[in-house]
Formats: C-alpha cells, sequence, structure tokens
C-alpha cells in the first residue's frame, strides 16, 4: 500500500490532480446520493453550456497568475470584445450582417482584447508595478470607458446565424463546450511544451534568474498578457452569443471566481507552478457544485458560498496530507 | 522637508498630484477651490478611508483581504437585524455589534491562515464567496429601509455658513473616520504591537526569531480590519440611509488600488497611513473634479482609471531611471 | 541576517524593546539611545534616523552585531559576518570583533574563509558531516592543516602545467570601458586557456564579466570572437555566440531555486531540445541525463527542486546549464561561494577538464589561491584598472597575496 502511494506520489501528473480529483469525486458521490436526477444527461447539458464563460475567463487568469502577477481585469477585457462585435455587426446591417462582417468583427475583438493585455504587459514588464495595481486601474479604465460608450445600457440585435454558437450543439456537445476544450486543449499545449509556456513557469519562480538564463523577460511577460487578453475577448463573444446582448459588468462576478478556480486547480498563488488540465478540472468541480445544488432547489449564491468552502476545504485537506506525510516520514526514521 | 521627501517618496509624490490637479481644477471651475468642496470631499471619502486604513494593516503584516468588504455588508446586515430586533439601540450599541461582527470575520480569516498554513490570498478569496453568498443566500437579497431614526439622521457636529453663502460642516461619518485613521496611525507608529507588525511583514523569519509571535500578529492585523470593515458598514449604512446586501460588493478591489497606489507595498514591511488616505483622496479629488467640470458620470471612471495607470507608469518608470541600483539591489 | 531593511537602523538595533512587553507606546527616545550606545561600543557612527535599505551590506552587518550587543551580552554568536563584504569592511569588522573581545565580549566566528579564521580566533573548532572533528589552538595552525581536518583528505595543490603556445585566440578584449566601473581592459583568452581575474569585491571584475555577457553595455573598446567583432544587444546574443557565464549569485540569479533540476539545467538552450517548434520532452530528458553522468551530479529525480541539492551538486548544475548551449568561453564568477571546501576540488576539477577539451575560460574569483592554483595567467584588477598580469609558475603564491590583498 505504502509503496502504491509512493508511486501515485512520484507521479507528476497524479500529484497535480489530486485536490481536483479528490474534489470531483467527492461532489460527484454526495450529488448522486442527494438526488437520482443528477447523474443525467441534463446535469451535463448545463454543465456543458455555463462552462465555458467562466472556464475561458479563468484560462485568461491562469497564465498571467504563473507569472507571478495577476489580470484582474479578465471580465471587462471580455465586455469590450463583446461590444466590439456588436458595433462592428450593428454598423453593418445589424439583424442582417453578414457571416463574413461577423468573422471581420471576431478579428478585431480578438485583436481589442489582446490590446488592452498589451498595454498592461507593457507597464508590468517596463515599471515593475505590481500586477494586482496594472489590472485593477485597466480594469477600472475599461469598465469606464464602456460604461462610457454605452451610456450603461446594453447593445443587441444580433443576425440569426449567431444563435448556433451560443446555444447549438455539434455531435451532442454544446459549441460554446466545444470551443472551450478547443482553447483548453491550446493552453495545455502552450504551457507544457511550448518555450513561452516553460518561461511562464521560469518567470513565475525568479524573473531576474531568468533573465540572466539569456531570456527576454519582458517579451514573455508582454506576451503573456496580450495571449490572456485575446483569451478574455473569446470569451467576451462567446457570452455575446449566449446572451444574444453585450453590457458592460456582464460577467463581473466571475473575476473573483476565476482566481478561485485556478486555485483550487492547484496554481500557486505565488507563481511558478500550475498546470492547465488540472484547472479545467476545478472548473467543471464548480459547476458540477452549482448544477447540483441547482437541482435541490439552492440558488447560485448558495453554489457561489459552496464554492468558497470547496476552495478551504481542498487547502485544509491537502495541509493534513503533508502533515500526515511528514509524520510518517519522521517515524520511520 | 527633503528628509520627509527621502523617507516618505511615494506620499511626496501623490501629494504633488494632487496638487497639481486641484491648481489645474481651480482655474477651470469656480466650486473646487473652496472650503465647502473641501468638507464635502471628506464626507464622501469617508467609508473608503476607514476601509482603507484597515487594509493598510493588512498589508503591513504581510498578508493580503478581499474579503473585507463583504464582511462589512454582513456586519451591516447583522447590525440592522440586531438593532430592529432589541429594537431601538443607539450609536454605541450599533459599533459594538457592528465592529464585534467584523472582528469575528475577520479573526475566521486569520485563524485559517494560521491554523492550515494557506496564503492570505486564497483564504480571502474563498471567504469572499462564502461571506457573500451566504449573506444574499439568507437574506434573498432582501434590502432593509425600515431603519432606526439614530441611524438613518444626519448627525453634523459642527457647521458654519461662510461669507460666500456655502456652508462647511463636520457630519458624523466624519468624525469617526478621524478617529479610526488616528487610532490606526496610533498602533502601527507609536505602539509595540504595530513595530511588530512591520518587522513581520518586512522580514516575516526575522521576527519569528526575535520572538515575535506570529499567530498574534495575524490575529490583530485581520482583526483590526474586521473592526474597521465593521464601523465602515454601519458608517456607509447610515450615509446611505439603507442597508442593500451587495451595496459594498466590488468595493475591495477599489480601495485595494488606492491603498497600493498610496504606497503600501504587497508582501509587506511598507505603508503609511498618510499614504493611504492620499491613496483615497486621489481617486476622490478626480471625480469631484470631474463633476464640477460638467463632464459625463459615465466618463468618471474611465478618467480615473486611465490617471491611476498613468500614474503608476510615471512614478515607477521615474524611480527605477532614478535610482537603478535599487532594482538590483532589492532582490 | 534577521534584520527589517524598511525600519530605521536604531529600530533594528533596539528592536528587543518592542517584542515580548505586550501592548505598549513605543519610547523612540530610549530605542535611539540604546542604538546610539551599541554603536559607540563598536567605535562607529551610522544615521541612526535612516531606513535600513538606504545602507549597504557591511554596515547592515555591523547594524546586526550592534543588535547583539544590547543589553550586555556576555557571548556573541556571528554566522559567517564576512560572506558577502569586500576585503577592507572585512578588515574593518575584524577590528570591530578584537575590540570586542578585548571588552571580555566572548565571540563565536564562523566563517569558511579561513585566513580570517586563523587572523581572529584563540581557538578553532572544526566540524564535519555535524559531527566534532576537534578543537585546536589557533597559534600552530595552518590552512592547509584545517582543509585537512574539515574534508579529512590532504590536498597537495599544484598550479597547472604550461599550456601549449600554438592555440587559436578565442576571445580577445581591446580596450574596454565603462565610466566609473573599469576601463581600458584588454586582453586575450586562447582555446583551452584559463584566465583567472582576481582583485577585492567592487574592483570591477563582475561589470566586466557582465560586459562580456551582452547585459551591460561598453562605453568604449572593442570585443572580437574569433577573430571577429561582435556588439551583443542582450545576453541572449552573446549566449548564441558562445559566451556563457556562471553568475556569481547562484542563489537569486545563477539558478531558480524552486524550479526542478532538468527546467533549469535546459533554460538556456531550449532552442536545441525542440521538435515542430515544441520542447521535446524526450530530448530534454536525454540531454539531463548526459549532462548529470558527465558531471557526476549526485541527484534524485530530475524532476526534484533545485533545493534537494547540497551547495557544491548545484553548482554543477548550473555549470551543466551553460556548457548545454555550447559555449567557446565560460566565464565563472566565484565558483565557489557557498561550495564545501571538500567540494570545491570537485568543482575545479571539471573546470580543468573543460579547458583541456579545448573550452576558454575566465576564472574570476577574490580568493588569490583559486586562481592562483587553477588559472594559467592571472589579472588583478582594482578600482576597475588591470594594474597586474602574473604568470603562476613564475610567481609565488605569497608573492600575488601581498599585491591583491597588501
Amino acid at each position: 500500500m505504502s509503496a502504491l502511494i509512493q508511486r501515485l506520489n512520484g507521479a507528476p501528473f497524479v500529484r497535480d490532480m489530486a485536490g481536483p480529483g479528490f474534489a470531483f469525486l467527492a461532489v460527484l458521490i454526495v450529488f448522486s446520493l442527494a438526488s437520482p436526477q443528477f447523474l443525467s444527461g441534463a446535469t451535463f447539458g448545463s454543465v456543458a453550456f455555463q462552462l465555458p464563460e467562466l472556464g475561458l475567463l479563468t484560462l485568461a487568469m491562469l497564465m498571467p497568475i504563473i507569472t507571478g502577477g495577476f489580470n484582474l481585469a479578465v471580465t471587462f477585457t471580455a465586455n469590450m470584445a463583446g461590444l466590439t462585435v456588436a458595433w462592428i455587426l450593428e454598423a453593418n446591417g445589424g439583424v442582417d450582417a453578414s457571416p463574413e462582417v461577423f468573422a471581420f468583427a471576431v478579428v478585431v475583438a480578438i485583436g481589442v482584447g489582446a490590446l488592452a493585455g498589451f498595454v498592461m504587459g507593457l507597464v508590468i514588464a517596463f515599471t515593475r508595478a505590481h500586477p494586482i495595481l496594472v489590472s485593477l486601474s485597466m480594469m477600472i479604465f475599461l469598465r469606464g470607458l464602456g460604461e462610457f460608450l454605452t451610456r450603461g445600457g446594453d447593445v443587441s440585435g444580433f443576425p440569426e446565424f449567431l444563435h448556433p454558437i451560443g446555444h447549438g450543439s455539434i455531435l451532442g456537445i454544446p459549441v460554446p463546450m466545444l470551443v472551450f476544450l478547443v482553447c483548453v486543449a491550446l493552453w495545455h499545449l502552450l504551457l507544457s511544451r511550448s518555450r513561452l509556456g516553460f518561461n511562464t513557469y521560469m518567470i513565475g519562480s525568479n524573473i531576474e534568474a531568468t533573465r540572466y538564463s539569456g531570456i527576454n523577460t519582458r517579451r514573455v511577460v508582454i506576451l503573456v498578457y496580450t495571449l490572456s487578453g485575446a483569451m478574455c475577448a473569446i470569451a467576451g463573444i462567446i457570452m455575446m452569443a449566449r446572451f444574444n446582448s453585450v453590457r458592460v459588468g456582464h460577467g463581473e462576478s466571475y473575476v473573483l471566481i476565476t482566481v478561485l478556480a485556478c486555485f483550487l486547480g492547484g496554481v500557486h498563488p505565488d507563481g511558478g507552478f500550475g498546470k492547465a488540465l488540472p484547472v479545467f478540472v476545478a472548473l467543471i468541480d464548480l459547476q458540477m457544485l452549482s448544477s447540483g445544488l441547482n437541482i435541490l432547489g439552492a440558488n447560485q449564491h448558495l453554489a457561489t458560498a459552496v464554492w468558497g468552502l470547496l476552495l478551504i476545504t481542498v487547502m485544509i485537506s491537502r495541509w493534513l496530507v503533508l502533515r500526515l506525510r511528514s509524520n510518517f516520514a519522521s517515524s520511520r526514521r | 522637508m527633503v528628509k520627509f521627501i527621502r523617507t516618505h517618496g511615494t506620499e511626496s509624490a501623490l501629494l504633488a498630484v494632487i496638487v497639481v490637479i486641484s491648481f489645474v481644477l481651480s482655474l477651470v471651475t469656480d466650486r473646487y477651490f473652496t472650503v465647502g468642496n473641501a468638507f464635502d470631499l471628506l464626507n464622501t471619502s469617508s467609508v473608503n478611508i476607514i476601509f482603507a486604513v484597515g487594509l493598510l494593516v493588512v498589508l503591513i503584516s504581510g498578508g493580503i483581504d478581499i474579503s473585507f468588504a463583504v464582511a462589512a455588508s454582513v456586519a451591516q446586515y447583522g447590525t440592522a437585524l440586531f438593532i430592529a430586533w432589541i429594537g431601538g439601540g443607539n450609536w454605541a450599541i450599533g459599533l459594538i455589534i457592528a465592529g464585534s461582527i467584523g472582528i469575528g470575520l475577520g479573526c475566521l480569516n486569520a485563524a485559517l491562515i494560521q491554523g492550515f498554513a494557506i496564503p492570505s490570498i486564497v483564504v480571502s478569496i474563498s471567504t469572499f464567496n462564502v461571506f457573500f453568498g451566504l449573506l444574499m443566500f439568507f437574506t434573498k437579497g432582501v434590502s432593509i429601509y425600515d431603519l432606526p431614526d439614530w441611524l438613518t439622521e444626519h448627525v453634523v457636529l459642527y457647521e458654519r455658513q461662510l461669507a460666500d453663502g456655502s456652508w462647511i460642516e463636520i457630519s458624523l461619518p466624519v468624525l469617526v473616520m478621524a478617529i479610526c485613521v488616528v487610532a490606526t496611525w496610533t498602533l502601527v507608529t507609536r505602539t509595540t504591537i504595530g513595530r511588530q507588525l512591520y518587522a513581520f511583514g518586512d522580514n516575516p523569519e526575522g521576527a519569528r526569531r526575535f520572538g515575535v509571535n506570529i499567530a498574534a500578529m495575524r490575529f490583530i492585523a485581520f482583526g483590526w480590519l474586521g473592526l474597521m470593515a465593521g464601523i465602515a458598514g454601519l458608517v456607509q449604512a447610515h450615509y446611505a440611509q439603507e442597508v442593500v446586501p451587495n451595496a459594498l460588493y466590488g468595493r475591495e478591489l477599489d480601495v485595494l488600488a488606492a491603498v497600493v497606489l498610496g504606497g503600501a507595498r504587497l508582501g509587506g514591511g511598507k505603508g503609511t497611513v498618510l499614504g493611504c488616505v492620499l491613496g483615497v483622496m486621489l481617486t476622490q479629488i478626480t471625480q469631484n473634479g470631474l463633476n464640477l467640470m460638467g463632464v459625463s458620470p459615465f466618463a468618471f471612471k474611465m478618467i480615473v482609471g486611465a490617471i491611476i495607470l498613468i500614474a503608476i507608469t510615471l512614478s515607477n518608470a521615474r524611480i527605477e531611471r532614478l535610482l537603478p541600483f535599487l532594482s538590483r539591489k532589492g532582490a | 541576517m534577521a534584520l527589517f531593511p524598511e525600519m530605521t537602523v536604531a529600530e533594528n538595533i533596539g528592536f528587543s524593546e518592542v517584542v515580548g512587553h505586550g501592548l505598549r507606546l513605543v519610547d523612540y527616545g530610549r530605542i535611539r539611545a540604546i542604538a546610539l550606545e551599541a554603536l559607540a561600543k563598536l567605535g562607529v557612527s551610522l544615521d541612526v534616523d535612516a531606513p535600513l535599505k538606504e545602507f549597504p551590506i557591511a554596515q547592515r552587518q555591523i547594524v546586526a552585531i550592534a543588535r547583539a550587543l544590547v543589553g550586555e551580552a556576555r557571548v556573541v554568536f556571528m554566522d559567517e559576518p564576512t560572506a558577502s563584504l569586500t576585503q577592507s569592511e572585512t578588515d574593518h569588522l575584524l577590528d570591530i570583533v578584537r575590540n570586542l573581545s578585548a571588552s571580555g565580549v566572548a565571540v563565536v566566528f564562523v566563517s569558511h574563509r579561513l585566513a580570517e579564521v586563523l587572523e581572529i580566533s584563540s581557538r578553532i573548532t572544526v566540524l564535519r558531516d555535524g559531527r566534532l572533528v576537534g578543537v585546536y589552538p589557533a597559534e600552530g595552525m595552518t590552512q592547509s592543516k584545517i582543509t585537512e581536518l574539515m574534508t579529512g583528505r590532504t590536498f597537495e595543490a599544484k598550479v597547472r602545467a604550461a599550456p601549449r603556445a600554438d592555440r587559436p585566440v578565442v576571445i580577445e578584449v581591446d580596450g574596454l570601458s565603462r565610466p566609473g566601473q573599469f576601463s581600458d581592459i584588454s586582453f586575450k583568452v586562447h582555446e583551452g586557456e584559463t584566465l583567472g581575474i582576481t582583485g577585492l569585491l567592487g574592483a570591477g571584475r563582475t561589470e566586466l564579466a557582465m560586459t562580456l555577457f551582452g547585459m551591460l553595455k561598453p562605453a568604449a573598446g572593442r570585443i572580437r570572437l574569433d577573430g571577429r567583432e561582435v556588439r551583443f544587444s542582450s545576453n541572449r546574443d552573446a549566449i548564441d555566440a558562445g559566451i556563457a557565464y556562471l553568475s556569481e549569485d547562484r542563489l537569486s540569479l545563477g539558478l531558480i531555486q524552486a524550479q526542478s533540476i532538468v527546467d533549469n539545467l535546459v533554460i538556456s538552450s531550449l532552442a536545441r531540445i525542440l521538435s515542430g517548434g515544441l520542447i521535446s520532452p524526450g530530448k530534454k530528458t536525454s540531454l539531463v541525463g548526459k549532462w548529470v553522468a558527465e558531471l557526476g551530479v549526485k541527484i534524485g529525480k530530475p524532476e526534484d527542486a533545485i533545493t534537494t541539492l547540497s551547495g557544491g551538486n548545484q553548482q554543477r548544475i548550473a555549470i551543466a546549464k551553460w556548457l548545454a548551449t555550447d559555449p567557446r568561453l565560460l566565464i565563472l564568477d566565484a565558483p565557489t561561494v557557498g561550495v564545501d571546501v571538500g567540494a570545491r576540488a570537485g568543482i575545479f576539477d571539471i573546470v580543468a577538464r573543460l579547458a583541456d577539451s579545448g573550452l576558454a575560460i575566465i576564472l574570476i574569483s577574490d580568493e588569490v589561491p583559486e586562481v592562483y592554483f587553477n588559472a594559467d595567467r592571472i589579472l588583478h584588477m582594482a578600482q576597475g584598472r588591470v594594474v597586474g598580469s602574473y604568470d603562476p609558475r613564475a610567481y609565488s603564491l605569497h608573492d600575488i597575496e601581498a599585491a591583491v590583498y597588501g
């Protein structure tokens, strides 16, 4: 038995997955027992439709946290990208806009998101101001800009062909979920196999030593925040298609939830460590929890509270495991 | 003076920015540079300043807290329910109840951080969701408008009409704010506990070896923020004349930005009460000035965000260019 | 050091005043008086109201000692107090220690710099692997004797054999200057040659190395690599051109302590382990296996953090990281800092092997014996200039030490 534990502890994948995986099983078992409806297609459907918005924003938060920073502007960057698409559609015929216009709008919107990230990256890389402060002021700025341009109202009236992007399915898998899965795969590849991903981890642990190793750390920081902004834009477009409208402040409450999801997925709060797949599992945990509570008749607010409790529980269990392990090691010595 | 600028670089820079902005505003509007307006500013900034000095203590000790604003909502709601239940009450009872709830929630954070070695950002993100989620769940989002008179009545402690016809007044929130500011200043600069907090934030291992009680430091810092949050919650209810469970939601990030802008360091050991008050005032003055200039309210936040972004870019870029050895030796 | 950089000197020295008395108002006047008194005992004057972070490391060390004296200390324990001091600062500190013992305070002085230990101590305690080897009177002790006791082995130090003269020049530096740091530096290093650069801390050695490595720009002068003039806009250019620089500060600049051995090893040569634009785990593993075997590094698993390794093994990984970039010139800046005496010989064995394989090496150290026994030629730098050039086969160690430390 102890040999098995040793082997399992040795495998990095198992070690990274322990927290979110444990939570996954706990949530699954508790709700299956509490409600027979839980293990059904309906639950899967609601998880698959609701997960992508939060999930894409969490991916946008993930890379900055690994570098030891934060991007607190994720939701408003997403809103601005959504607004960009909406305005381009509006200016080109509104409900009658062509798919080509939409494609163009998507490209511009991703550019807008990337630009917001680029500016943050630039300020963080060159001034060494704390990312929390930089991204907070960018958040305040974008919120203000959006509210100024929309006067606090929403923009709607989109062409018919947008509906499937928010509500359609391909082979039984909702389109937003497909987009999200592709993005998770992309981020996983980027973080685990690309030079940018490698450098992201190194910077998170020690930016000066990384620079001494011949890596252009400013370029890496700027790229990380630019990519984060682009990912926000994708989230913004999906949110637009889901709600069929754009309003500044949509998904505002997600900011701190994305941070929570990252921590639940084992991302180190000071940076340097964290992987895309455990964060993906952590997101599923959170969404299953809220769907499960929904079936039991509770509202989203209770789910929010339980999310917080889940993170605390996972952190306490981690502490207990470490403590038991060190006791075990010292008793064997 | 020179010494002040050397030892209080951020505060001096902020003060300079505020002076410049005030100067420009006094040229373009005739209302800005009046005593009356200055007191208006104090009135509207009270709640945020109380939050800010509380958060400052946690930042000095090397922690961070995201949950204080929703904790204030919990304290506010709890106090409103309690005084409705006892049917009456007064400011003293209100402050004691709100403060106690705040201290309790702050100590909960400290207990989780200390007891299970969880980083404070992780704990406070969790408790942020727990506090807010449970508050909204149990209250069903229902606001309380039926507050006792003592809480909603505008209390003016001092008022005088000036020669130009405008009124200056010092209201209760300003007094409470002043007491909180002075108390926090005394705590962090004049008491042995405060100096231990700085030392703990500056070099936790060094402080521990010196016999500083780490657990006590955490409970004091988070408890103090809890106390300030409870008080700020009650003052906000007084100011708004209602208790809305999600009224303070989102305030945590604005306050955090102001405190960090005021020179407090994320990571501990650095920050002053003066800087933190100036940080809050800068954003308030900007909004106030834009208001007097007749700028659309929708543009306020955009301009405030841009000003903070430019301010941090300029201040950090300049410091690094002038003192390049700082960044090298700092490691 | 258990100091508080953001607080004033006075508060650092008088910190015991604010601990362990419960809640009380701080008596700044008393703290100031305590600080001034402690500094006076040491015969030092500092601005006690300035924040500690404004002082260089040597003066912080003095503050730490002053604090130890508060409250009529009878015994002061100093753990490697000179580790980051220059020679003149060290001399000053040793004077202070002498005054202290003269005034009746017992001092325990922990150091790996044997010359200091001999100079200051009346008795020397030698520990090895956590065990007491013995306590010896300082009188009659020599450095080599202590080394023998510390490692349990005898080292017979020899200067390097004369290198072959016909090797091509790898790097040629001509009139290199940076105002305020170094000026008019010229030298050549041949294939298979080791150039030692010594001098006191602050002589401009590290700045010179950083300039060769492309992290600082020269104000004047030329660098030729294999006969071609080079200008670097970043250290990446220098690495691509075949220059590697092992930082003097392994803990915070040389290696990323929290990250794994494998990632630290490949960080500077990522371009060599790509396949199809992505990092290939197979190539990564084989690269690590190769260097761990080649340099005889003792590691647990390649995925373990650097912090699991001893100082000597960490330094081997740091050297391997640069060898993986396939350099022409390897600059070693204080490669034995934080490496225990026994493991130092191992590091220099590797350096000698690398030189024999044709690598050009610049070895920077403020410990003259290190360059004397491991370099083919020695440059002595002082105040940013080359003030002497020695062939270890023609000069005695004592002569060079007298020139550098004297």
